[in-house]
């Protein structure tokens, strides 16, 4: 600690901060524009220059280190007149043209201005224009002679995205922002560099011209799309969600959202919102009344309870509903006496319930990543799954961590990797055997029983370079962080990866967790939605047909692991009841469509994947006719003359749910399975990834996102080798084919795939009809 | 793709600084290149920016940060005048506009052949012999006088070479 | 116009020879310390003793700055060479790269000694690619005898030295852009602390200095600071390069004491272009306050006595005008210079040095107001001591030393439309 003097107060500060942050601390604010207190000092706007006695000149307060017996002005005639002079250098090439500025009225260059500006202007030449860039769907950069190369964008790019897709080229007075040739902006961070730009340079392409900021109304939310569930503030006008911003919470989102996060809302108010009941009578669809669909529902379902029984009912809601919609699904079917109910869609392999100790969670804090030294990550398609989580794991890995990577696809995650074994699915099992082996080997560490018949298998079979570079690596570390991403939760072998896995944390003191693929993965255990010991799970409620089904919030051919038998199942049932926001292909195999709102129209929680719990309320009034899904559980559960629905809002819900210590039940471990890590797959063995834009049933339908560089149609990657054994190249048009489903696909090549292996996304329309996310696949030219 | 004389002279560059700073060997691979072809284009930097494993954006702001990279054709022989306070001193906007009435051509153009380019420079750090030009970025030509001019533009043009040095002697 | 410290081998037909620098002591120092193992205080104390002072322009101790390295760093340490010379005027070290290289490569490779440093670069100005050139096969020539590389003359010492072409950017004649062109990045400097001895080149201690300056070391060494330090002043020792060009007879490199008087160097220039009066000079490189010529006629040529005349000695460079030149027309020049190459990064610069020239070239062109005098002062007081290098006072003091010294010429412009002269 040193004392110092800021504006005559003696403060003891931390040695090694700067005069700006030693300005924070004493509540002082020091005009600035191209500080940012992520990203680092580039010390060139010079807006906040300071007074400190003994100085020659005025400094940058952004960029001096405080030192014992400082004495700082930042306000003093010396202080404000280089502040001002600075203020009038930046206005000089400025437009003056606030009146019609998208940022106009949370301009930072306006608001320091109002403070340092002069009346009236000595500049007397011409100002220097700079032509509008094209920057993709996203982000306008229409009007960059507003800029003013504070560069906080660029190092955005470069130092929290990972990704340098613009930068400042030129120079002197020509300096321009700018990416490559015109080349769009495709990070799944950049939305950020919109909040960053301090003027109106980089604006909001979708909501430009929407709307003042002065005439917004804003409301605290909580993002549905992953199970970071970042912290969002809405922003509404004549009740219409205008635009999503991030609201801080360093624990969590820190200061940023994702792309998803932010454009999302456009998919809000989409074409095919569902607004009012529908009843399909003689093959019609016909819009009724709420009390006459409900009833319907409520008739329909004692009907088949009592004709076929209740375990022909069966109910599958997404992860991203919220804790109180999956509470009262599973509440309604267990009091209709069934146990078939499921939220985990894209799952297949379900061996470990009934043997897990508590809710799969991250198994620390998100700010825990942070800090780790090493990580496994397990199957997962980091960047475009966990978009933050990823950011923050890439602070990590600049900080000095080691990331190693179990994966079947080598895409470029924007942060060093350390080693990385890239194999095809079915030898996942056998990989982290090695690893084990490997870790046994040098560490002499005693194997829990359940693992030593695959390890010992796999010392004899060989312990691969990859495997030991990886326990090499892990065994470096002193907080190390093994994590099971979203491919290796959907993997038909999930339990015994996860027991494999579980294992490596073990051997190397590691915290082991899982990356929570939906907003509510952790809510929905908490919330029971998920089979007894007498129910069936998602596939199997599919692959052995019910009679009914309710729907919550699920698009089937998108959000499950098999939309073919997904489709097959749900065509063939008596009765399916789809809650859902929208009048989406449900339209062909459901009864009844209960139009629901999405999560800016209803209060809710959800139970991110570190365990944390977060409310929010509704930002807009529900559309049309929709309502609440909780509220339209609550009242089939009245319906049905169900005991315990006399809810008088979502918060009594929620707290039945959350009663308790909730941290004690989240719990990872798994005991009782037998490993064997057999690899099982014959012949081309399908990759499967759920495209960023299309998770969920909102970002499916947000304009500007799906015309994005990461929604464009998927195509079918091999590698180089398998291509050229196909007899194919890139660019071929190919059909695949799984089961009874095919699509007519473009080939392309990826030699960052292994061998034996087809990666076709899922979750998208054009391979809706193909079935499981993994298993065997054909590919043959069109 | 870079060609092969191209990737070996950059091998060469290679050499000089650490294992891990390739991106060090960025301006004379740019500067390969456009000996090579007379000019840099977008796919060349992202040639370069691949060569060299670094953002194909930071190739670019190398590229137009440096005013000696041509990033449009100035011609097979590119002929940069400096105009700085020496060299304008000792008459260098005579000489500018003498070359132009030569090669009827203004700054920043090619003559329709094809041959010569024109551009204007600051200061080259040679300017006790001013006035003084450079031709394609690679011979320095000192103390530039009409007869001088006449001389150096004959050889080029019938498909001459300067040698190193050869009119930068007084 | 032979030195006896850097222009030592001119009188050869081709002084740049390793052969002909032999024959001038050559690598003598070198051999010297290796053999005798002289311990890095030593050499520090004897360069401190020459008062040798950096030749780039801002006239550092030299002694001083190589104390500043970290002694027990582990890992690589760098010293750079900075010849990108291209601040108008001066191109001395133009001729040390053209006509002395081993100079240079021997005082480099005797600083890489005192430092501990394994390897070194040097940042050559982009259009003098002959020189460059040069320099390159200068450095194969030395590696090929053993002066450079593993086992430097049968000793442990290891030292290589590499040549690093800029193209086209005066602001990488800062020191710490300079890095950051090595780099492979736009040459934009960098905010200071952290000082690139401890946070340099690759982020490492990093030792910076001019080409003259490495180049005086050789002398130094062999013959003794304070033999060079007799040949100059105190606190301005040894010999300086001084580059005169503009309106002399015999414009050239010319290597004088420190404390030379300025009538002299004009002399020996062959004095003002036939028929012209001296009018003014630039007496340091184009970012010096100009001096009017009855000035410098009493003024020698040294750090202090020029900095008592109201201007620098920078780099050396001397800048001549005789009576036909209009200083509003050669301000203008200069400050579209400065407008031309600021890197673009901080406000004051980036937007300040465009309204500098903007105003100064609508003065030329007659479109001055009476205003505009003052508001450049302003502006030039704005710009000064705000920006991350100096590239912005070396912006502002031509427009200060222009207005101090011939502000009625700049008024007569306004008035009248037209020059003074
Ligand atoms: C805009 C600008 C341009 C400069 N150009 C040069 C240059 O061309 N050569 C040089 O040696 N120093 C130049 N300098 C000074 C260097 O930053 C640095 O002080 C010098 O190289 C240190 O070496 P020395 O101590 O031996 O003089 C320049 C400084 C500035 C601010
Ligand atoms: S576009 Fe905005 S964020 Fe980027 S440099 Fe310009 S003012 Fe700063
Ligand atoms: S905020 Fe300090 S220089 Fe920009």
């Amino acid at each position: 600690m040193i004392n110092i003097e800021i504006d005559g107060r003696k403060v003891e500060v931390e040695n090694g901060l700067t005069v700006m942050d030693a300005a924070h601390h004493v509540g002082l604010h020091i005009p600035h524009f191209c500080y940012h207190k992520k990203l680092s000092i580039a010390a060139s706007c010079r807006m906040c220059l300071v007074q400190v006695e003994k100085a020659p000149k005025p400094l940058p307060a952004c960029a001096t280190p405080v030192v014992e017996g400082m004495r700082i002005h930042t306000n003093s005639d010396y202080a404000v007149t280089a502040q001002k002079s600075v203020m009038e250098f930046l206005l000089i090439n400025h437009p003056l043209d606030c009146p019609i500025c998208d940022q106009g009225g949370e301009c930072e260059l306006q608001d320091v201005a109002m403070g340092y500006g002069g009346m009236t202007s000595r500049f007397n030449e011409a100002k220097h224009v700079v032509a509008g860039k094209p920057m993709g769907a996203l982000i306008s950069a229409e009007e960059m002679s507003r800029c003013i190369h504070c560069t906080r964008c660029v190092r955005f790019g470069q130092e929290i995205a990972g990704v340098m897709e613009i930068g400042m080229a030129f120079r002197g007075e020509h300096s321009a922002i700018m990416t490559f040739v015109q080349n769009t902006v495709d990070s799944e961070l950049s939305g950020n560099m919109i909040d960053l730009c301090p003027v109106g340079a980089l604006t909001s392409k979708p909501f430009r011209y929407k709307a003042r900021s002065w005439e917004l109304s804003r409301r605290r939310s909580v993002s549905p799309h992953d199970g970071l569930c970042s912290n969002l503030a809405i922003h509404t006008k004549a009740d219409r969600v205008v635009r999503v911003l991030p609201l801080e919470n360093e624990a969590i989102n820190e200061c940023w959202i994702s792309d998803r996060d932010r454009f999302s809302y456009e998919g809000l108010n989409a074409a095919d919102r569902l607004t009012r009941p529908m009843l399909k009578q003689g093959g019609e669809w016909v819009e009724v009344e709420w009390q006459t669909a409900l009833e319907y529902v409520a008739n329909a379902l004692r009907q088949v309870k009592t004709s076929a029984g209740a375990e022909q009912i069966g109910a599958l809601a997404t992860g991203g509903s919220t804790l109180e919609e999956q509470y009262l699904l599973q509440k309604l079917l267990r009091g209709l006496g069934s146990d078939n109910v499921d939220f985990r869609l894209r799952q297949s392999d379900f061996s470990a319930d009934g043997k897990q100790a508590g809710a799969p969670w991250l198994g620390m804090a998100v700010a825990d990543l942070d800090r780790a030294d090493r990580f496994l990550v397990v199957g997962s398609f980091l960047r475009k799954d966990h978009p933050l989580l990823a950011a923050r794991v890439r602070q990590a890995v600049k900080k000095g961590a080691q990331f190693n990577l179990l994966h079947a696809a080598a895409d470029d995650l924007l942060l060093k990797v350390a080693n990385r074994a890239i194999v095809a699915p079915s030898e996942f099992g056998n990989m982290l055997a090695q690893v084990l082996a490997a870790l046994t080997e040098s560490k002499q560490a005693a194997l829990s029983d359940d693992v030593k018949a695959v390890v010992a298998r796999a010392t004899l079979e060989g312990i691969g370079n990859d495997a030991r570079a990886i326990a090499a690596s892990l065994a470096g570390g002193e907080r190390v962080a093994v994590l099971l991403g979203n491919f290796a939760q959907q993997h038909p072998q999930a339990a015994q990866l996860q027991r494999l896995a579980q294992e490596v944390a073990a051997l190397t003191g590691a915290k082991f967790g899982f990356l929570g693929e939906a907003a509510n993965s952790v809510g929905a255990y908490l919330a029971n939605a998920v089979p007894g010991a007498n129910g069936l799970n998602a596939a199997a409620m599919l692959a052995q047909p019910r009679k009914a089904y309710i729907l919550l919030n699920v698009e089937a051919e998108l959000d499950c692991a098999n939309p073919q038998q997904a489709l097959a199942a749900l065509g063939a049932a008596d009765l399916v009841v789809a809650l859902s926001s929208y009048k989406h292909g449900a339209t062909e195999y459901a009864d009844v469509l209960l139009p629901i709102t999405p999560f800016t129209e209803t209060s809710g929680t959800y139970v991110n994947t570190e365990g944390r719990a977060q409310s929010f309320k509704g930002a807009v009034k529900p559309l049309g006719e929709s309502r609440p899904a909780w509220k339209v559980l609550r009242v089939l559960g009245n319906l049905l003359e169900q005991e315990g629905f006399g809810y008088e809002n979502s918060e009594s819900v929620r707290d039945e749910v959350l009663a308790g210590d909730l941290a004690e039940r989240l719990n990872n471990r798994l005991s009782g399975l037998t490993v064997s890590a057999a690899a099982t797959s014959a012949g081309l063995q399908r990759v499967a990834d759920v495209p960023i834009y299309s998770t969920d049933s909102i970002v499916r339908r947000a304009n500007s996102l799906q015309k994005t560089h990461d929604a464009a149609t998927p195509m079918v990657s091999l590698n180089g080798a398998e291509l050229a054994k196909l007899g194919l190249k890139s660019g071929d048009a190919v059909t695949v084919s799984q089961g009874q489903g095919r699509a007519t696909l473009i080939a392309q090549c990826d030699d960052g795939l292994p061998q034996g292996v087809a990666r076709v996304a899922a979750g998208h329309a054009a391979t809706a009809a193909l079935g499981a996310m993994f298993g065997t696949i054909t590919v043959e030219r069109a | 793709m870079l060609s092969e004389q191209v990737q070996a002279k950059i091998e060469h560059e290679l050499k000089k600084y650490p294992a891990d700073q390739k991106q060090s060997a960025v301006m004379a691979a740019l500067r390969f290149v456009q000996d090579e072809k007379g000019w840099i284009s977008s796919d060349d930097m992202a040639d370069v920016a691949i060569y060299l494993g670094m953002p194909k954006m930071a190739v670019y702001e190398v590229a137009t940060f440096y005013h000696m990279y041509k990033l449009q054709p100035m011609g097979q022989h590119t002929l940069t005048v400096c105009t700085n306070l020496s060299c304008q001193l000792m008459g260098s906007n005579e000489t500018l506009d003498y070359i132009k009435s030569k090669l009827g051509i203004g700054l920043n153009e090619v003559t329709a052949d094809g041959k010569f380019g024109l551009r204007e420079a600051e200061c080259m750090g040679a300017c006790i012999d001013a006035p003084l030009m450079t031709v394609n970025n690679r011979r320095l030509c000192a103390r530039l006088t009409p007869e001088k001019i006449d001389r150096i533009l004959t050889k080029l043009s019938a498909g001459g070479e300067l040698a190193s040095g050869e009119e930068n002697v007084r | 116009m032979s030195g006896p410290v850097i222009f030592n081998t001119l009188q050869f037909d081709q002084p740049w020879t390793l052969e002909n620098y032999l024959k001038v002591g050559g690598y003598q120092a070198l051999r010297k310390i290796l053999a005798e193992k002289t311990p890095p205080e030593a050499i520090i104390a004897e360069v401190k003793t020459s008062a040798l002072r950096g030749r780039g322009g801002a006239g550092f101790p030299t002694g001083l700055k190589w104390s500043f390295m970290p002694r027990n760093y582990q890992g690589d340490k760098y010293i750079v060479c900075n010849t990108d010379e291209g601040e108008p005027g001066t191109c001395k070290d133009w001729y040390i790269l053209r006509f002395n290289p081993h100079a240079l490569i021997e005082g480099m490779a005797i600083a890489a000694y005192t430092m501990s440093v394994k390897t070194g670069y040097n940042y050559v100005h982009g259009e003098i690619f002959e020189a460059y050139e040069r320099m390159e096969a200068a450095c194969e020539e030395a590696r090929a005898a053993g002066y450079l590389g593993k086992g430097i003359l049968g000793s442990d010492f290891e030292f290589d030295l590499h040549n690093h072409l800029g193209y086209g950017a005066y602001v990488c004649g800062e020191e710490t852009a300079l890095l950051e062109s090595i780099e492979g990045k736009k040459g934009q400097p960098r905010f200071k602390p952290p000082f690139p001895a401890s946070f340099g080149l690759y982020g490492k201690p990093t030792t910076i200095n001019n080409t003259e300056t490495f180049a005086s070391i050789p002398y130094i060494i062999r013959e003794s600071g304070q033999k060079f330090l007799e040949l100059g002043k105190p606190n301005s020792g040894g010999t300086k390069l001084f580059s005169v060009s503009g309106h002399v007879n015999n414009p050239g490199n010319f290597e004088l004491p420190m404390g030379t008087p300025f009538a002299k160097l004009l002399e020996l220039a062959g004095g003002v272009r036939h028929g012209h009066k001296l009018k003014a000079v630039i007496p340091g490189g184009s970012s010096m306050p100009v001096l009017p010529g009855e000035i410098m006629m009493e003024t020698d040529m040294d750090y202090d006595s020029i900095q008592k005349a109201g201007s620098y000695l920078g780099s050396g460079a001397v800048i001549v005008m005789d009576d036909t030149v209009c200083m509003v027309k050669a301000l203008e020049r200069l400050s579209y210079f400065y407008f031309e190459e600021s890197c673009g990064q901080c406000t004051p610069c980036r937007e300040g040095t465009g309204w500098l020239y903007r105003i100064v070239h609508r003065i030329e062109q007659g479109e001055g107001r009476p205003e505009d005098l003052d508001l450049l002062l302003s502006l030039c007081d704005n710009i000064a001591g705000r920006t991350i290098c100096a590239l912005g006072d070396a912006a502002a003091w031509p427009v200060q030393g222009m207005l101090k010294h011939y502000r009625h010429e700049f008024e007569y412009h306004i008035e009248h439309k037209r020059c003074l002269v």
